[in-house]
């Protein structure tokens, strides 16, 4: 007796819950667009704000529609970086991580675009026949990320960006009767999850892309097995150099690489913020300690005085560190971690006077951590791949579009979910139409190495044979204190460089 | 001597109220012995130990003894969260013998509630001028209320069940729900504008105090504590006396350490065992959701899976003091905030940067505890438990 | 009691013909046919081979509860997860994986069933001794060697199975390691120090890059080594069949896992009828009587962790092996709570119980939970009301937890208790029916 009514109090409970959440959604969802008017009165043009704000078929045009943006940012970015911003093909290995890896200055392609992947795309599209259209059927593109966790914000970020991506291109095809599906699985940040779920998916013939993971000590767990049946995956987030380094032909990436990105770092912080001195902060994963590593390596380089490299998994009271950091006065802080740990550290610095310069990775692109760290973001910078919206105007359209369909702001890495969903079907598609029928996944791997050089919504991407972006370019940016207007962030400098290869 | 008797006659009350107060004041001054004994006794090993690194390297003395009140100051700060989601620990462990592993989700939802209200009264544009004294009373009120009553319905429906199951499956039971708690939180917090990564809004408390300035080189390292820090601790100070007041001095309080001491015994001396275990997941709910919502504000940010490691630690911190026991814990709490404070801010000094400071903290606070167990199997303030033959 | 035994339900009827004599025989026959014959018929993964599956590996339970001759158990249990299985894994890659990782956890949660469930000692950082295998392992087989030893090679992979004895020995050692401090601490003093000791552990894995770079910290070690596959050659040459590498690592450590798991089995049962099982439980019951009546309480103490934590260090050595991969979060605390669930879910002390629990945790982990979120998520697509703020995979733990509440609500003794435990959890029940 005792028990079933303890159960049927926890499902009452449990159906309130989800009565509330489902309340919440639709009470919340109109009052989005009233809610964000401060964005788009001066960025976003018009038309944008209303199909967003027009509400049920959101995701429909993103990419196909060009927008002129004449934004207060495109005036911004005066490149003054002198040697490193090379325009085409030849790229002078200015930034290439200590010694280690010399970089092969590798005929890189020209950075000129064949169009957006969804113009492409379309072009495909006349060529699908109905023959074609018939043998693919169905096709499941997988975003394998964690879902639950403390990761879940990154992961589920990732699979809704898919899940965007395949809304758009879903219409975008929809003419030739292929249907596009998003298979979201949840690796849970565990390795063997991942594993696991990768030998699932291997079995299931409608598979023929995976865009994951978030942690690359998952990524580098499940690439043997999705190597095996030559499964394409396009990792939206691992910046690890490992994921593209191990050998197999069927990884890519739409992201940077921590060997570039922090030795750019270091570079813009000796170079253009003439910083003499630095404290690196780390969170103790693979992702944030890697990227410092390389930063330290190039800072060392440079000849900047590192005065402490500390790591630290606590996520919310920075005291003890910043005392540290307090007591060392360094002229900059580089933190190799993510948003959700910078924005309470930079608050707690700044709230004790801390105003040094405060750098870090792509981790820190999300207007979450301007929501989080507030005021506390004066003289703060970011490196990332992802172009600045000027020039890449979709990519606000992208965030006005998850704003409205999934009631948040884009996480870090959901746009490159969606730049990597672009890039896994117009790699499906082509293959189709190279192999008159549904392809095999080599076929798929095979035209994703083939592909041209295409637009995504963050960045202009060709990838070299082994799965990198090149060239790449970074930016640099610093950061906004209004959420609102992340995406008028101020490009400080943008730096052209080939990946290294091994 | 021999006014002595003839007083007591006379007044049984006034006697009444000074042992109350001895019972309400013994444990503050219990707290303060250990505050101010760790802070020497660890301060002390900081300077021999920075003085016979310094030959090596001269700065190094000087910026040792430089920063060393304001580490005392975090290990303060940083002790005084870990006492107060202890707290909470221990009254359920005091009555039901068990480690409510979901205290860290309650702890967490209080500092999600903190958000919502600060939130809503951006909204409504009350932040601004609602006096930030007022602000804290609300959001810790409304903080205690709803943590305090989600403690008692989990206590309702997951651990009453299982009374008298043997003591290990109420721990699942409670693991259980504490995987429920962070994804209800998550599921409600992502469907609200708050967000998986709440902003605790509040109104401005002002630049940090600051204390003093010591010279270091050619410039001063400043002593610091925020005007957050301090309502912290005093709100934390307060809820120890109260508290105790609680336990110790009043008829719900007697009902409560009958029920701890023996529970059938209790109800056959007409307590209502049952409502008192109620009120007693009540009481630790408020207190962790009190402290989830001075957490939150101190911090700035909340997230649904804030609530894990802090709860770990406060168990460690409730059990270095002596689980069970309400000065124990807050005492456990200073102990454990003093050592990782002192760890992550000397270790790589001291090392030369071979040790990231940081990364031992949770070492360094491990090895402790296991030394002062293997001299104190029950604690730093435990009473030792002989067993019943 | 007087009252009048009831006559036994038709449920109860049902299962007593279908257990023993003939009727078992051909029962358990046909099930094991059906479930074979329909596994082979339907390898793609589906709702369907997800249910088989389940179906499949719920007749090793079905088996073991029946009451049929022991050697048709064995022959049965035999054809079943030694020839049908890996077949079956060979069509496809994913059950049988599935299959494998059940396997470690289930040799896992034995050892720990030998700590908190024989001597009564609560662990929780079992997962410390886990760790510590597979990163002997890993280090030794990787390049990372180099680091401890200057100039030192990676070891022969042929080595792997005297590094499974030899994680055996090192399990057991930093099990006496962690033994010593704690004797003198009982309950949540003791839950507590381990659980620091877990950590200690993890922590270590993720700073011990520096100064020297033992364990390559969060980045994990990659590339670990396989042990080179024993009768490759016969399979394919001789038995002729096509199998690349990958397919016969998998059966490889299906197979060494299930025969670790049967040795384990075996230990552990022995272990428990013996001379030191009866000094821990009469420990765990009570721990004054124990040493009045002369049970030496170090010695056995000691052993339970020594014990309890060689199994795991074995299996370390053999999931790196397996995993190729290791990092440190795959040690965390969350990882020896679930291993504690295994245990208590099954059934604290009892050893198929914690077989069952590991199983059913493994499954609703990997396979159950998945499955149920997709079909939510399909059902939800289809129009069912549930509102779109709520992802069903995103929710996959919270499910989990709901789950973990309702079993201990409604089986506190876990799903197949000991013996003994069930009496002493239904003794005071005041229930009118005596139990049969």
């Amino acid at each position: 007796m005792k028990r079933a009514l303890s159960l049927l109090m926890l499902v009452g409970i449990l159906t309130a819950m989800l009565a509330a959440c489902g309340g919440g959604t639709t009470t919340t969802t109109p009052a989005k667009p009233t809610n964000t008017p401060a964005g788009p009165a001066t960025v976003a043009p018009a038309s944008t704000a209303s199909t967003a704000a027009a509400g049920t078929t959101v995701a429909t045009t993103i990419a196909a529609t060009t927008v002129s943006t004449t934004t207060a940012a495109t005036t911004v970015p005066t490149t003054t970086v002198a040697a490193t911003t090379v325009p085409t093909t030849t790229v002078a290995a200015t930034t290439v991580p200590t010694g280690t890896t010399t970089v092969a200055a590798t005929a890189v392609p020209t950075t000129t675009s064949a169009g957006s992947v969804t113009d492409y795309i379309i072009t495909l599209v006349g060529q699908i026949t109905p023959e074609i259209a018939k043998a693919l059927g169905t096709v499941k593109i997988v975003s394998h990320t964690p879902l639950s966790g403390a990761d879940a914000d990154l992961g589920t970020g990732i699979s809704n960006g898919v899940n965007l991506g395949i809304a758009q291109i879903g219409t975008a095809i929809v003419s030739t009767g292929v249907k596009l599906e998003l298979l979201p699985f949840d690796d849970k940040s565990q390795p063997e999850v991942g594993t696991s779920n990768a030998k699932k998916i291997i079995t299931d013939p409608e598979v023929l892309c995976v865009v994951g993971h978030l942690n690359s000590g998952v990524a580098l767990a499940a690439l043997p097995d999705y190597s095996n049946a030559n499964l394409l995956m396009i990792s939206p987030a691992n910046t690890n150099p490992r994921i593209t380094d191990s050998g197999y032909a069927n990884a890519f990436r739409v992201v940077g690489r921590d060997d570039l990105q922090g030795p750019i770092g270091a570079r813009f912080a000796s170079e253009t913020l003439k910083a003499k001195s630095v404290f690196i902060l780390h969170d103790k994963t693979d992702y944030g300690q890697g990227v410092a590593e390389f930063f330290r390596q190039e800072a060392e380089r440079l000849g900047l005085k590192v005065l402490g490299f500390e790591g630290t998994e606590e996520k919310s009271d920075f005291s003890s560190i910043l005392t540290t950091i307090q007591a060392a006065n360094p002229d900059l802080i580089y933190f190799g971690g993510l948003f959700g740990q910078a924005g309470p550290l930079l608050r707690q610095a700044r709230e004790r006077g801390i105003t040094t310069k405060f750098l870090g990775p792509d981790g820190l692109d999300s207007s979450v951590l301007a929501k989080l760290a507030g005021n506390a973001l004066s003289d703060t910078y970011y490196t990332t791949v992802a172009a600045p919206v000027s020039t890449f105007p979709n990519a606000a359209q992208f965030a006005l579009a998850y704003q409205a369909k999934f009631n948040g702001v884009a996480t870090p890495f959901s746009a490159q979910a969606f730049d990597a969903t672009g890039f896994c079907t117009a790699s499906i598609l082509k293959a189709a139409i190279e192999a008159k029928g549904k392809p095999t996944r080599a076929q798929v791997v095979a035209a994703m190495k083939s592909l041209p050089t295409l637009d995504g919504i963050t960045a202009t991407y060709t990838f070299n044979p082994q799965g990198d972006p090149n060239p790449a370019t970074y930016y640099i940016f610093a950061a906004n204190t209004d959420p609102a207007k992340w995406n008028e962030n101020k490009l400080i400098t943008r730096i052209v460089s080939a990946p290294p290869t091994k | 001597m021999a006014g002595e008797p003839n007083a007591s006659v006379r007044n049984v009350g006034q006697q009444r109220t000074v042992e109350i107060i001895r019972m309400v004041l013994l444990p503050l001054v219990q707290l303060a012995l250990f505050i101010v004994g760790s802070a020497v006794v660890l301060g002390l090993i900081i300077v021999v130990v920075a003085f016979l690194l310094s030959r090596s390297d001269p700065m190094l003395f000087q910026t040792a003894l430089a920063i060393l009140p304001q580490v005392m100051i975090d290990g303060v700060v940083r002790g005084f969260l870990f006492a107060t989601i202890a707290l909470g620990y221990t009254m359920v462990y005091g009555v039901l013998e068990f480690i409510n592993f979901a205290h860290g989700e309650i702890f967490m939802v209080g500092g999600f509630v903190g958000a919502g209200v600060g939130y809503l009264m951006q909204q409504i544009g009350l932040l601004t001028i609602l006096p930030p004294l007022l602000f804290v009373l609300i959001t810790v009120l409304a903080g205690m209320t709803v943590s305090g009553l989600l403690a008692m319905t989990t206590e309702r429906i997951a651990y009453r069940p299982l009374r008298g199951a043997p003591r290990l499956v109420p721990l699942i039971s409670a693991i259980g729900m504490s995987l429920v708690l962070q994804d209800l939180v998550r599921l409600i917090a992502t469907s609200t504008p708050l967000g998986f990564n709440a902003r605790f809004e509040t109104p401005d408390f002002g630049q940090a105090i600051k204390l003093a300035e010591i010279p270091l080189g050619e410039r001063s390292m400043p002593v610091m504590i925020s005007p957050k820090a301090i309502i912290f601790i005093t709100v934390a100070v307060l809820m120890l006396i109260a508290l105790n007041y609680l336990v110790n001095a009043t008829r719900l309080g007697k009902a409560i350490r009958a029920t701890a001491q023996d529970m059938s015994t209790a109800s056959l001396m007409g307590v209502n065992v049952n409502q008192i275990i109620a009120l007693t997941f009540l009481i630790g709910g408020a207190l962790g959701g009190a402290a989830g919502v001075l957490f939150g504000l101190n911090i700035g940010t909340v997230n649904p899976y804030m609530g894990f490691i802090p709860g770990i630690k406060a168990f460690t911190a409730a059990v270095l003091g002596g689980i069970g026991n309400i000065t124990g814990a807050m005492v456990g709490g200073i102990v454990l905030g003093f050592l990782e404070a002192f760890v992550s801010s000397y270790l790589s000094m001291f090392t030369g940067g071979k040790f990231s400071g940081a990364s031992y903290a949770d070492i360094a606070a491990f090895s402790i505890l296991i030394l002062i167990l293997i001299f104190r199997p029950s604690g730093l303030l435990g009473e030792a438990v002989t067993q019943k033959v | 009691m007087t009252t009048p035994r009831p006559a036994p339900d038709p449920w109860t009827q049902l299962r007593a013909r279908l257990s023993s004599g003939p009727g078992g025989y051909v029962f358990l026959s046909l099930y094991a046919a059906l479930c074979t014959g329909l596994l082979l018929l339907n390898t793609r993964t589906s709702l369907l081979t997800d249910i088989l599956f389940i179906l499949f590996m719920l007749l090793a339970l079905v088996v073991y509860r029946s009451q049929v001759a022991l050697g048709f158990k064995l022959g049965l249990g035999g054809v079943l997860f030694g020839l049908v299985l890996p077949y079956f894994g060979v069509l496809n890659p994913y059950y049988i994986d599935v299959a494998t990782q059940a396997g470690i956890y289930a040799v896992l949660a034995l050892g720990l069933n030998v700590v908190v469930g024989f001597a009564g000692l609560l662990d929780l950082g079992y997962v410390a001794f886990y760790a510590v295998g597979a990163y002997l392992w890993s280090i030794f087989s990787t390049p990372q060697i180099a680091n401890l030893f200057a100039g030192a090679a990676p070891i022969a992979s042929g080595w792997f199975y005297a590094f499974i004895l030899l994680g055996l020995a090192i399990g057991a050692g930093f099990g006496v390691l962690l033994g010593l401090p704690v004797l003198r601490l009982r309950g949540d003093y003791l839950a507590i120090v381990t659980l620091g000791f877990g950590e200690v552990i993890r922590v270590l894995a993720v700073n011990l890059d520096k100064p020297i770079n033992l364990t390559n910290g969060a980045q994990g070690i990659k590339d670990i080594g396989r042990p080179p596959l024993p009768l490759a050659d016969f399979v394919r040459g001789t038995l002729g069949w096509t199998l690349d590498d990958n397919q016969l690592y998998q059966l490889f450590f299906y197979l060494l896992v299930l025969v670790i798991l049967l040795l384990t089995v075996t230990a552990v049962s022995r272990l428990k009828h013996s001379r030191v099982g009866r000094a821990w439980e009469a420990i765990r019951e009570d721990e004054t009587a124990a040493i009045a009546q002369g049970i030496p309480l170090v010695r056995m103490k000691l052993m339970a962790f020594a014990v309890g934590a060689s199994f795991a260090g074995m299996m370390g050595v053999v999931f790196a092996a397996k995993q190729l991969f290791i990092n440190p979060p795959t040690f965390d605390l969350l990882r020896s709570i679930s291993i504690l669930s295994m245990v208590i879910l099954g059934g604290l002390g009892s050893i198929p119980g914690v077989i069952l629990g590991a199983v059913l945790v493994t499954l609703l982990d990997l396979q159950i939970l998945p499955r149920i979120a997709t079909v939510l998520r399909d059902a939800q697509k289809a129009g069912l009301p549930i509102p779109a703020a709520f992802d069903p995979t995103q929710y996959q733990r919270l499910l989990f937890g709901l789950l973990l509440i309702v079993m201990m609500i409604f089986r506190p003794e876990g799903i197949l208790p000991e013996q003994r435990r069930r009496e002493a959890l239904h003794a005071n029940e005041d229930t009118g029916t005596p139990e049969a």
